[in-house]
């Protein structure tokens, strides 16, 4: 977990252009996410928050572009570079994404066993260990669609952190749950990337959880098609005077701080 | 109802606006702005008795009309609660680039498209078959992973499972090869060869072929329905993140489960089929069971078993490949996983018929 090297940026984004096809998303994309950083990426619906997540954890190439771990060029790297870097990343998906044909606990082991060499009964201590982490204890036999949508996001978290992963990569973690359990997700996650001395990624609108635990962030514009700033959220606030930035981050209500 | 007073060009809008009401088209007011052009609108409410969406969508078709043509709208005077749903209406622009191109094509570029879109399904298959020979590559050499709890219940969905409709289907084409073989034997007073035309076409062709096209709508559609539905709920995107290859860990365990069992299955298609042939040439065509045993092992060696298990190995291939491509190239849309499972079948059964030729072809050359 601690690592060496720790000057060299967790993620650096040089010169991103995504696209569908002929159809650009966002294009000139240059940002970098120190480690232990908590980073937003945030931005109006539709300009591509997920897509330039797709593009850091692998599943969309570049239309040009480079994206580095740790200066290491990802989509230059082989196969099997490249799947080094991702076992020791940790996803979240909007839907929870666990697999439907398995328990809980063997969602949460499919990646121990994949990448340890642990006893199955190792595991079974982990899995279980994991799963009082985020606040599901005895759940380990319950299959996906047996339990609650904010079950099956926190029994996500639980499986994305498996590996006790460098960084961790979460889209709209709270969208959906009520308020109480989305402010539970967001302190988990929190809570869980300090404990794991982990970089963590976040798409999200929520403006509280933006202020309180982003140290870092990139703001993308969906008409320009570019990003606009990159920067600590709260210097966004006090520091920008491009009023898209500011409208967004007051709702709209301008400056009042 | 709309009543225009022509030198202001004011529009007053009074009566019922809901959606039962007839009301009549705004295109007279469309057209009238277009012919005269006037600098500027005023759009006010008379007594408006009932309104509903209607009214705001009419109202907007005008404005925005009217702010492509740079006239001046004075919308002021409408209630509240239309200025309200005006003003939402308005407050995003749609965004240029946003809307698509019309899909409606001339039928000769709906030609090229689908031949376009032909070439893209055959290299996704070449790819796609490129993938599965890489995966078998690893299992060969002990390196592939996936569970083995995984691959035992595809084992059990694709085998036993099916082993009920397998016999029934397969008793049944006996029985009806055995019938039709005898009619026209009888004339010939050769009905002991009953025996040999059931046996060898069960075993060398019907047998397999059956079996395989029983597994394609089974099996084949069921794997595509499951990996297009595992791509829905992103569960395929989450193993490729966490390094684990779906093709390893999805497509093989279902590839071999099928390998391993349709042969099984046409083995009892056989024996099914021929015991068929024996229940109607006993009963109807009185050559006994004893004489059709013989018969029966004079006319059908292992080879001819062979021939029909190893084709019955390449349709298990076919099968999994169109079932697993379909399935992982799917779309995410329930409509999509359902044109996946439609597609699974469609193309295993063309792969399966265009196979049997060509291996019956072969088979022919060598002499077998
Ligand atoms: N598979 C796809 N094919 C083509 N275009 C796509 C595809 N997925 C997304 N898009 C387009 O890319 C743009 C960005 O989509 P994306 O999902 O990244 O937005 P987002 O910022 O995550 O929005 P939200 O806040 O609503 O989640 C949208 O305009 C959408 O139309
Ligand atoms: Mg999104």
């Amino acid at each position: 977990m601690g690592q060496a090297n720790q000057n060299i940026p967790h993620i650096t984004v040089s010169q991103l252009t995504m696209a569908y096809g002929n159809f650009v998303i966002q294009h000139d994309l240059n940002f970098t996410i120190e480690h232990r950083d908590v980073f937003i990426i945030m931005g109006g619906s539709g300009c591509g928050k997920s897509t330039l997540l797709k593009h850091l954890i692998g599943l969309q190439r570049p239309a040009e572009g480079d994206v580095f771990y740790r200066g290491q060029n990802f989509w230059r790297s082989d196969t099997r570079q490249r799947t080094q870097i991702m076992s020791k990343t940790g996803i979240l998906y909007q839907s929870g994404a666990l697999f439907s044909a398995m328990t809980l606990a063997e969602n949460i082991a499919l990646p121990l066993g994949e990448f340890t060499r642990l006893t199955p009964s190792e595991i079974a201590d982990l899995v279980s260990y994991k799963l009082s982490l985020v606040g599901l204890a005895g759940f380990e036999d319950y299959y996906p669609s047996e339990i609650s949508g904010s079950m099956q996001k926190r029994a996500g978290l639980a499986r994305a952190m498996a590996l006790d992963p460098e960084i961790l990569f979460f889209d709209e973690p709270s969208v959906g749950l009520d308020p109480m359990n989305a402010r539970l997700l967001d302190d988990l996650i929190i809570s869980l990337g300090e404990t794991l001395n982990a970089t963590v990624v976040v798409v999200t609108h929520e403006l509280a959880s933006i202020f309180a635990i982003g140290t870092n962030s990139v703001f993308l514009d969906p008409e320009s098609k570019t990003m606009l700033a990159t920067g600590a959220p709260k210097k966004l606030l006090a520091g920008s005077d491009d009023p898209r930035i500011i409208q967004f981050l007051t709702r709209g209500e301008g400056r009042t701080r | 109802m709309v009543s225009i007073d022509e030198t202001s060009f004011a529009l007053k809008i009074s009566g019922n606006w809901s959606r039962q009401a007839t009301v009549k088209p705004i295109d007279q007011i469309l057209s009238r702005l277009k012919s005269h052009p006037p600098q500027k609108i005023i759009i006010a409410a008379g007594t408006l008795t009932a309104w509903d969406s209607r009214l705001p969508s009419q109202l907007l078709k005008i404005m925005d009309y009217c702010a492509a043509n740079n006239i001046q709208v004075d919308s002021g005077q409408l209630p509240d609660g239309i200025k309200s749903l005006l003003k939402l209406a308005l407050a995003v622009p749609e965004r240029a680039s946003t809307r698509r191109g019309g899909s409606r094509f001339s039928w000769l570029s709906n030609i090229g498209k689908s031949i376009i879109d032909m070439q893209k399904d055959m290299y996704g298959l070449i790819v796609f078959i490129g993938e599965v020979a890489l995966a078998a590559g690893a299992l060969l050499t002990g390196k592939a992973r996936f569970r083995m709890i995984d691959l035992l219940t595809f084992i059990q969905d694709a085998g036993p499972n099916g082993f009920p409709i397998v016999s029934l289907i397969s008793l049944l084409v006996g029985l009806i090869l055995a019938f039709v073989a005898a009619l026209q034997l009888a004339m010939v007073d050769a009905k002991i060869y009953i025996a040999d035309l059931v046996a060898l076409g069960i075993v060398r062709e019907m047998g397999p072929l059956m079996t395989a096209i029983i597994a394609s709508g089974r099996t084949g559609a069921a794997y595509a329905t499951q990996l297009g539905t595992m791509n829905l709920n992103n569960e395929i995107d989450a193993l490729k993140t966490m390094g684990i290859s779906a093709m390893e860990f999805l497509v093989l365990p279902r590839m071999l489960a099928l390998v391993l069992m349709l042969p099984l299955l046409t083995l009892c298609a056989d024996l099914l089929g021929i015991l068929g042939g024996a229940m109607v040439s006993s009963t109807a065509f009185d050559v006994t069971f004893i004489q059709y045993y013989q018969q029966i092992k004079k006319a059908v060696d292992l080879v001819d078993f062979g021939v029909g298990i190893f084709k019955s190995v390449v349709f298990a291939c076919l099968i999994a490949i169109a079932g697993c491509m379909r399935g992982m190239q799917c779309g995410r849309s329930a409509s999509a996983v359902g044109e996946a499972a439609t597609a699974a079948v469609v193309d295993s059964i063309v792969y399966i018929v265009v196979a049997d030729s060509l291996i019956t072809l072969i088979y022919n050359r060598l002499d077998l």
